[in-house]
Parts: C-alpha cells; structure tokens; sequence
C-alpha cells in the first residue's frame, strides 16, 4: 500500500509534511483511516436514515458529523498544508452557504439545488487540473531527482509506477469529464428552473450529432492526454471546454417538465465526479461518498423516468417519442364553475383528495391550500394529498412545499398509496398539474403518454381543476379529464382561487 | 335582448320558465328579463322576488308578449298564445313538434323563430339543456314519494322492540334518467330496489345506484343503445315474451313498481299486464310514469289514481314535474338560461342563431317562415359506439404457477447473466489495471451495492432532502482539494482555494436547507 499516502506514509518522505508533534502523537496515520471509516459508516447511515420523517431527523446529524469528521481528519492528517488559508476558505464558504440555506424560498428548492450541483462539478473540475499541475511538477522533478522535496499530493505522485501514472490520468479525465459536463449542465438546469433561460428545449443545428461529436472529440482528447503526445494540460482544458459545451447543449434540449429526471441525474454526476476524483487522489472516503451519491442519483432518474413510463434514454435526448397514430376524439366542453359552486361541494363533501402539481408552486399558493386543508379537517372531512412522483420540479417538491406550509405529513400520501381511493371519494381537486392526471395515458393507445402511470382522479364524484386557463399542459397534450361530465374547470390564479374559497367554508 | 317568462295557462301547470336566480345569470348575459304577473306564484317565486332580482313584471300576457323579442315558457303554446306573437320574435318552449303539426304550421305562417327544449339532440355538450333528462329526473324521485305516500308501510326494513319489519321491494322497470332517480331516491329511503332494462349495458349504471339489475337470460339480445341515441328500440316478440314471464315471476314478491319504458316516437310498451296486477298483495302500489303515453300498465288511467278489486293502488298522473313546482322551475330555468347562454355566444346580449350548431339546429322547429323539423342527425354520435369487452381469462392454478416458475427461471438467467458479465469485466479491469487500482475499484463497487440497496428504501416524500443531503456529501471532495492545497505552485493553491470555498458553501448550505426541510414535516 506503499502508494495510498493516507494509509502509510511513503518511504523516505519528508517529516516536514506534518507537524512533527502530530505525526509522533498519531502513529502512522491510522488515526486518519480510521476516521475515514466512521465517517463513511456514518454517510451510509445519514441515507439510510430517510427512509422515514422522523429518523431522518436524526440522519441529517449522522452526515454533519461525518463530514466534520472527515474535514477535521484531512486537516490533523497527512498532506495538509495552507492550513489557515483553508480554514479561511471554509469559513468563508460556510457564511455563503449559511445565507443560501436560511434565504432560500422552498418554492426555489429546485434551483437551489441544481445550482449547488454545478458548485461540486466545478470543484471537480479544478481538483482535476491541479492533479495534473501536480503530475507535470513530478514528473519535471524526477528529471531533476528531487523528488523528495514535494509535500501533500505531490509525495503521492512522486511514488507512482508509470503504469499507475497512466490509470491517474484517465482518472483525471474522466473526472474532468464527468465533473465539467456537471457544471455547465447544472448551471443550464438552474438557469431553466430560475425562469432565467426559456424552459422550452431548444438545440442548435445538428441536434444530437452535434453531442455525439463532442463526446467523441472528448474521447480522442482523453486518448492524447493518456498517451502523453502533445502539451497534457492544453488537452485537458480543450476537455474541460468541450464537456462543458456537452453539458450545456444536452439540458437545453431538455424540457421544463422533465426536469425532475434533469436533476436527479445531475446529482447522480456530481457523484461520479466525486468518485472519480477519489480513484485520482487514491482516497476511499472519496470513492465511497461518490459511489453512494451516484448511485442515489441514478435510482432518482429511474423512478422519476418510470413514473413518467419513458426511457431514461428518451428523456435526456429530450422531447416525446413521435406519435403513433391521431389521438383519440375528445367530445363535450369544459365547464367553468365559480367559487361559491366549488364550496358548496366542499361543504357537501365527506372525503376530499387534493392534487397539486407546478402550478401550485408558481402561484405560491400552498399556505392556501394548507388554510384550506385546516378548514376541512376541522369540519371533520377526509382530507388528503395525492402526490405524483413527477409532481413538480424535483423528486419529492410537492411533499416539501406542503410540509412548509405545515400539511401533516401522513396525509400526504404517493400515487399508489391512493389511487384505488378515488372512487370513494366525493371531491378531488386539481391544482395545477395536468398531464399526471391524463386520462388518455390509460385510455387512448395513441397518445404521446400512453402507458404512464397517472392518478385517477375522474373516478372520483366531483373533479374541481384549478388552472389559469384553457391552455394544454407543458407536453402540449390534451387532457380529456377536463372535458369529463364529473370535472368542472375553476379558471384563475391557483392562489386567488382557493382563497376565494376560503371564507365560504364552513 | 329582451326575454319573457309567460305565465303557464295550462290547467294544474305549476312551473315557470324563468326563476329569480336564473334571471341574474341572464342578466350577466347581457339580456333583459321579464316575467308576467303571477307566472312564478305556483312555483313559490312572488312578483317581488322578480323585481328584487331585477326583472320587470308586466300585469297580463299581452303586454308582456308586446315588449319583449324572446318569449320562453313551459307548455307548448296555446293557439291564443301564439296568436299574440309576431314576427321575427323568438319562442322557446317544449313544443313536441311531432304531435302539433298544426301548432308548427302555424308558428311557421306567422314568422316566429320557435325552439322545441324537447329537441335538443341527447349529446353530452348538450345535457346542460336537456329539460327531457331534467324533468324525468323529477319525475322519478317524485313517483318513489307518491308511491311511499300511497303505500301503507315503511320502505326500510327495521328491527324495532315492537317486532320486525321487512324493507319494501320496489321494482323499476326501464333505467332511463327517470328510473335511475327513482332508484336512487327508492334506495335512499330504504328500500330494496330490483331494476330491469332492456338495454344491457346500463347494468353498470344500476348497480352503481345501488339496486340490484334483473337478470334475462337471452342469448341472442344485443341491443346496442349507441344506435338509438341512448334511447331503448322496440324488443323482438321472443324476447318481450320472456320478458313479461320473469315480471310475472317477481311481480308477486314486488311491494312497489315503477314502470318507466317509452320507446322514442311510439305508444309506450305494455309490460305490466292484468294478471301480474293480480298476482300482486293488497295495498302494493304501481307508478306509471309512461301514462301520458298509453302507460305500461295495462289498467293505468291517465291522470288519476285508481284502487283494483285487490287492493293494487295505481297511479298514472302525468304532472309529476308540477307537483314540484319549486324544484322544476328552478332545473327548467338553468336549462332555458344555458340554452340562451349558447345563443348568446358572445355575453352581449345579441342573439346568434348559429344553425350550423348541432344543438341549436337540432332544437329549433320554425325559423324565418320555415319549418326546420325534422333536423339533419347531429354530426356528433350521441354515445360512443360500445367496445367488445376483452374476455380477462382467469389462470388455473397449474398455469398461475407455471408462470411464476417461468418468471423466477428468468430472474435468475438475467440475475446470473449480469454477474457473469460483471466479474467478467472486473477481471478484464484486473488483467490491466495496477493493483493499487483494484483495490479502490473493489471499494468502489462495494459502495455502488450499499448505495443502491440504501437509497430504495428512501420515503419518497423526502427525495427533495436527500438531493439536498446527497449534495451536501458530495462535497466530500473539499477533502480532495484540502490535500492539494499545501502544494508548492501557486496555481494550485488558487484553484485548491477555489474548490474549498465552493464545496464549503455546498457542504453548509446543503446539510442547513436539508436540516430546515426535514423540521418542516410535521405529523397531524
């Protein structure tokens, strides 16, 4: 293990590495590893623990202290240096992330989190240069046989065999890769998800060749690096440059709707990125961290592509499969309905089932709907949530929406939990999604959703839909539920609607 | 425009076309409302309800008829009603074109637009304006309470100190809008309720009435209610036959029984005979809803209420509709305003005879000197074709665990074909890879499995904070750029820095919101 710094320090290096109190006071750096394991049991079990709302309470604990763990460990451990220049750039990072954290709005929950995404993939980015800086020092020192001088990652290096020279490097490339796609990609997805990029997918000509291109000039470019030909560090930031272009032109070819997937996958990445960054430095803490987010990411996108019953593939090379046939006829009319009819069923009701989608996170309308749930409930109705998995623009928004607006959670309930319910419940209302609610996805074989789970909300007495207007959904398909003799169309901003209702219940 | 509500001069006749509330939402259409005197007293809606929501009450049918352009009522007019009517105006009323010939010739030789509620085609874009549907409604509820008026027991059955009572057995025959109301409000009291139709598809319906649909075991009757409109076909004699045994068979069970069978166009079909009447115990009772039209029971008198020999009360009026003239109203009036709602296309109070529209040409009889009756069949089917059900085959046991044997057989090949294929790569990896490699890769791996088995037992609802606590960990990568941050280059150091600064707000920022997110979950 003579090359994995973090477990043995290398033969012959220089004690100057660590204070030497320190090293004598810890033998061999075992206290490091050792650390390392905690903290990689204690991340395992800070996911493990959201398995439910009230151990994750106490998971979130179990994370912070592995990471403080983790930090504290590297900065007592081996390869340390800078040491207040680091503490200053936490503690700076700390004050950033502290505002972000207490400022966030959780309608901005989405954002927020893709914009810390492209943080991790740019941090990955330049980890990956530096190992390369590093790598050229030694290499340029070894000439010179000097290598005894280095200190930190550089006395890892020094150390290496050439073979385990090349493996670092398509580590670093891949890391690079994986870590600058990340970035400009998150950034693309925060961009849309802010309202500050146009949702809809827009690519440049050439489309998914175009990508197909740059993957394989990225490829080529990875090859040259290895390979040793050429100026390394031009090569690697020619890569960084044309990842970063891939990331870019992928999501915006993504749709504002699939976005759920987006960011899932994108989480899915930063850990990759991580991982990789763990082979490159050869630290197991990296590589175990990494491996447990990418692979969280990876489950998200899959639920998140079952739920909507597309390929994981067909999402991200974006827009709906081509439609195989003309949609089937929609006959009748939507019926607009006021306020006062909507109350009146409401007050009628015995069991009513609340169904809320991105509309109700744009009209910022769930402290009403909270208000009104209050109201319900104390006239001693049914009242619960059916969530969908896409509901939203992030796995699981809705829930957290709800739960801020203080909706308990244990009447919030998942697609399957209450589907079969509906047709034993008086009055189901529609806030704001629509294609999640499509009877055509199990009616009509043509349709572009045919086969996606969807609530079935129509079976249900009373369907009240709350929407701005008579527009179609983001994917552009029509929905027969409104056109259903059950469902009555409340017109107008989600908000002002169900406040409207509000006074009238009783 | 200027819309009246004629008072009804039809003898008994307690229903109004236009109510108080039904005249505001005219009003918001744009139109002006005005009613005769006393047309809604029968209803229960007084002259200064009328002026309280707006509308001028004229004193006699005259001078109501004079001011306004459209004149809206119940009853077909009278020929003195239509006298008073000139050109150009509007009439919207049932009419039944098909009966009053005369009435339709007369209404075309003075030039007045009418349009029959009666024939409004039975769509579903249409229902709104359906007062057929609407008033058979009524009807059927009405016929339960006149029978439970005229019955001398209970309709639920009740286990009381002083002895026990059986729920009463109420049979209705034909399951249209009237007998389904029926059902539901026979039910609502109590009662047992049988149901029969000869159109085999509004089984669902019944059932979900909560009444129990009688059963005819007839191979060859399909009768496709898409073809009629929705409206039931005449029956073949070997069917009506078998038909008329299972009623003979219920009939002495029966406590009450509802006939409600007309067939569009034709004298109402005879279903109820002399003897089942006979066959029934004293002080049951029949309602015949179809008495306007012959009646399905053979003994019905239209109009009245008769006592057989055995003790058999039936009842044959035919103004059930009026005998709730509150309710009534109100319903018509909501179809007349909708009716004038798609006239009036624009909410501007300008009418626009649009005859390219299924409904409207569908409803209108006279137009511009012209009789515009029978109309063209609406572009729209009424209902959907039926689809043949697909036979769902129930799987014998052996079958069932055969399929399982396959689907476990086939786990197991695509489970052991993937970890083949993986430890065939892996040892490709270990062929050329150093061993300092392989021993992260092995870590690596390791992890992939716990993150996968971890992450599928995450709530679903907290998939928002594990994107926020995944992102946090990520961060773990500060400790990467920690190691680098001692090196000797000053570029290293920048971008170390950099990455320190980035991954610390991550790391903050993340763990914080993931914190303030769980805190919010509460549970009721």
């Amino acid at each position: 293990m003579e090359t994995t710094v973090i477990t043995t320090p290398p033969a012959g290096m220089d004690p100057v590495v660590a204070p030497a109190s320190m090293v004598e006071a810890l033998p061999a750096y075992g206290f490091t590893s050792a650390v390392y394991v905690v903290a990689a049991v204690l991340f395992i079990l800070s996911l493990g623990g959201l398995s439910g709302q009230e151990s994750a309470k106490r998971a979130i604990w179990y994370g912070i202290v592995g990471m403080a763990l983790a930090v504290l460990a590297t900065l007592f451990g081996p390869g340390w240096g800078n040491w207040w220049l680091s503490i200053l750039m936490i503690a700076l990072g700390g004050v950033g992330g502290w505002l972000l954290a207490t400022r966030v709005q959780m309608t901005e929950m989405p954002q927020l989190v893709a914009a810390m995404h492209s943080l991790v993939g740019l941090a990955a980015v330049f980890i990956g240069l530096n190992a390369q800086i590093e790598l050229g020092r030694v290499i340029r020192a070894r000439l010179n046989e000097a290598t005894d001088l280095f200190q930190g990652f550089a006395a890892v290096l020094a150390h290496k065999s050439p073979a385990e020279i090349a493996m670092l490097k398509v580590e670093v490339g891949l890391g690079i890769f994986i870590g600058a796609v990340t970035f400009t990609g998150s950034v693309v997805a925060y961009g849309k998800l802010a309202g500050k990029i146009d949702g809809k997918p827009r690519k440049l000509p050439g489309g998914h060749m175009l990508n197909l291109g740059a993957a394989i000039l990225s490829l080529l470019l990875v090859i040259l690096y290895v390979a040793g030909w050429g100026p390394a560090m031009l090569w690697l930031i020619l890569l960084t440059l044309v990842a970063g272009f891939i990331g870019w032109h992928l999501i915006m070819g993504i749709g504002g709707a699939d976005m759920p997937v987006v960011v899932s996958m994108l989480n899915s990445y930063s850990g990759w990125a991580a991982a990789m960054i763990g082979f490159t430095l050869s630290n197991d803490l990296l590589i175990v961290v990494g491996a447990l987010v990418g692979s969280s990411g990876a489950i998200l996108s899959y639920i998140m592509c079952k739920a909507m019953n597309r390929s994981f593939v067909s999402v991200i090379l974006g827009g709906f499969g081509g439609e195989t046939g003309p949609a089937m006829e929609i006959e009748g009319e939507q019926i607009a309905i006021d306020a006062e009819s909507v109350a009146a069923a409401l007050n009628e009701a015995d069991s009513v089932i609340i169904v809320p989608g991105y509309g109700m996170a744009v009209a910022q309308a769930q402290q009403s709907v909270s208000e009104l749930t209050r109201k319900l409930r104390a006239a001693g109705k049914e009242v619960r949530f059916a969530i969908h998995p896409v509901a939203g623009r992030l796995p699981g928004h809705m829930n957290v929406l709800l739960a801020e607006a203080k909706v308990p959670y244990d009447i919030v309930l998942e697609m399957d939990e209450i589907n079969e319910d509906f047709p034993s419940t008086d009055v189901v209302i529609v806030i704001g999604s629509n294609d999640i609610v499509n009877p055509a996805a199990q009616d009509d074989p043509n349709s572009p959703i045919a086969g996606m789970p969807v609530l079935e909300v129509w079976k249900a007495k009373h369907v009240f839909v709350s929407k701005r207007g008579q527009g179609t959904g983001y994917s552009g398909i029509e929905n027969p539920l409104f056109y259903k003799e059950n469902t009555r169309m409340f017109y107008g901003d989600a908000k002002k609607s169900i406040d409207a209702l509000l006074p009238m219940i009783d | 425009m200027r819309i009246g509500a004629l008072k009804e001069t039809f003898d008994g006749e307690a229903r109004v076309a236009v109510t108080p509330s039904s005249a505001g939402h005219l009003q918001k259409l744009g139109h002006e409302v005005h009613v005769e005197s006393g047309a809604g007293a029968r209803a229960g809606f007084s002259d200064a309800a009328y002026e309280g929501a707006g509308v001028t009450v004229h004193p006699n049918a005259a001078a109501l008829t004079e001011a306004v352009d459209v004149v809206v009522k119940v009853r077909p007019p009278t020929d003195e009603e239509l006298g008073r009517m000139r050109e150009g105006q509007t009439l919207i009323s049932f009419f039944y074109p098909g009966q009053n010939a005369e009435l339709l010739e007369r209404a075309r030789d003075l030039g007045v637009n009418a349009i029959a509620m009666d024939m409004v085609p039975r769509i579903s874009r249409a229902q709104k304006m359906d007062a057929l549907s609407s008033m058979a409604n009524i009807a059927g509820y009405r016929a339960v309470i006149e029978a439970a008026n005229n019955f001398g027991r209970f309709f639920t059955g009740q286990v009381t100190a002083a002895g026990k009572v059986p729920p009463a057995k109420v049979l209705v025959v034909g399951a249209g809008v009237a007998g389904l109301a029926a059902i539901g409000a026979a039910t609502s009291l109590g009662a047992q309720v049988y149901a029969f139709d000869v159109r085999p598809e509004v089984a669902e319906q019944i059932e979900s009435m909560g009444a129990e649909f009688v059963f005819l075991d007839f191979a060859d009757q399909v009768q496709d209610g898409a073809a009629t409109g929705g409206y039931a076909a005449p029956s073949s004699p070997e069917f009506l036959a078998k038909q008329l045994e299972k009623f003979r068979e219920l009939a002495p069970d029966m406590d009450i029984v509802i006939t409600t069978a007309l067939i569009p166009g034709r004298p109402a079909p005879k279903l109820w005979t002399e003897d089942m009447v006979r066959m029934m115990k004293p002080g049951s009772v029949i309602v015949d809803l179809a008495a306007e039209r012959g009646g399905n029971c053979d003994l019905t008198v239209p109009d009245a209420k008769i006592v057989t020999e055995n003790g058999v009360t039936i009842i044959g009026y035919t103004d059930f509709p009026s005998r709730m003239g509150a309710q009534s109203s109100e319903l018509y009036g909501n179809n007349i305003r909708h009716m004038l709602a798609d006239l009036t296309p624009a909410k501007d109070g300008t009418l626009v005879h649009n005859m390219e529209d299924d409904v409207i040409r569908g409803a209108t009889v006279t137009r511009d000197h012209d009789v515009t009756w029978p109309p063209p069949p609406p572009k729209v089917q009424a209902i959907a074709a039926q689809k043949p059900k697909p036979k769902v085959k129930e799987p014998t046991p052996e079958e069932r665990r055969a399929a399982e044997a396959l689907a476990f057989r086939r786990q197991t090949r695509s489970q052991v074909g993937m970890l083949v294929t993986g430890g065939v790569l892996m040892l490709l990896v270990g062929l050329f890879a150093p061993a300092s490699f392989l021993q992260h890769f092995i870590v690596f791996v390791l992890s992939v499995f716990i993150g996968f088995q971890v992450i599928w037992n995450v709530s679903h609802s907290l998939h928002t904070p594990l994107m926020a606590i995944t992102n946090a960990i990520s961060s773990i990568v500060i400790l990467g750029a920690l190691l680098q941050i001692g090196s000797g280059s000053a570029l290293i150091v920048i971008l170390g820095a950099l990455a320190v600064l980035m991954t610390a707000v991550n790391i903050f920022g993340g763990f914080l919101v993931t914190r303030r997110m769980l805190a919010m979950f509460q549970k009721s």
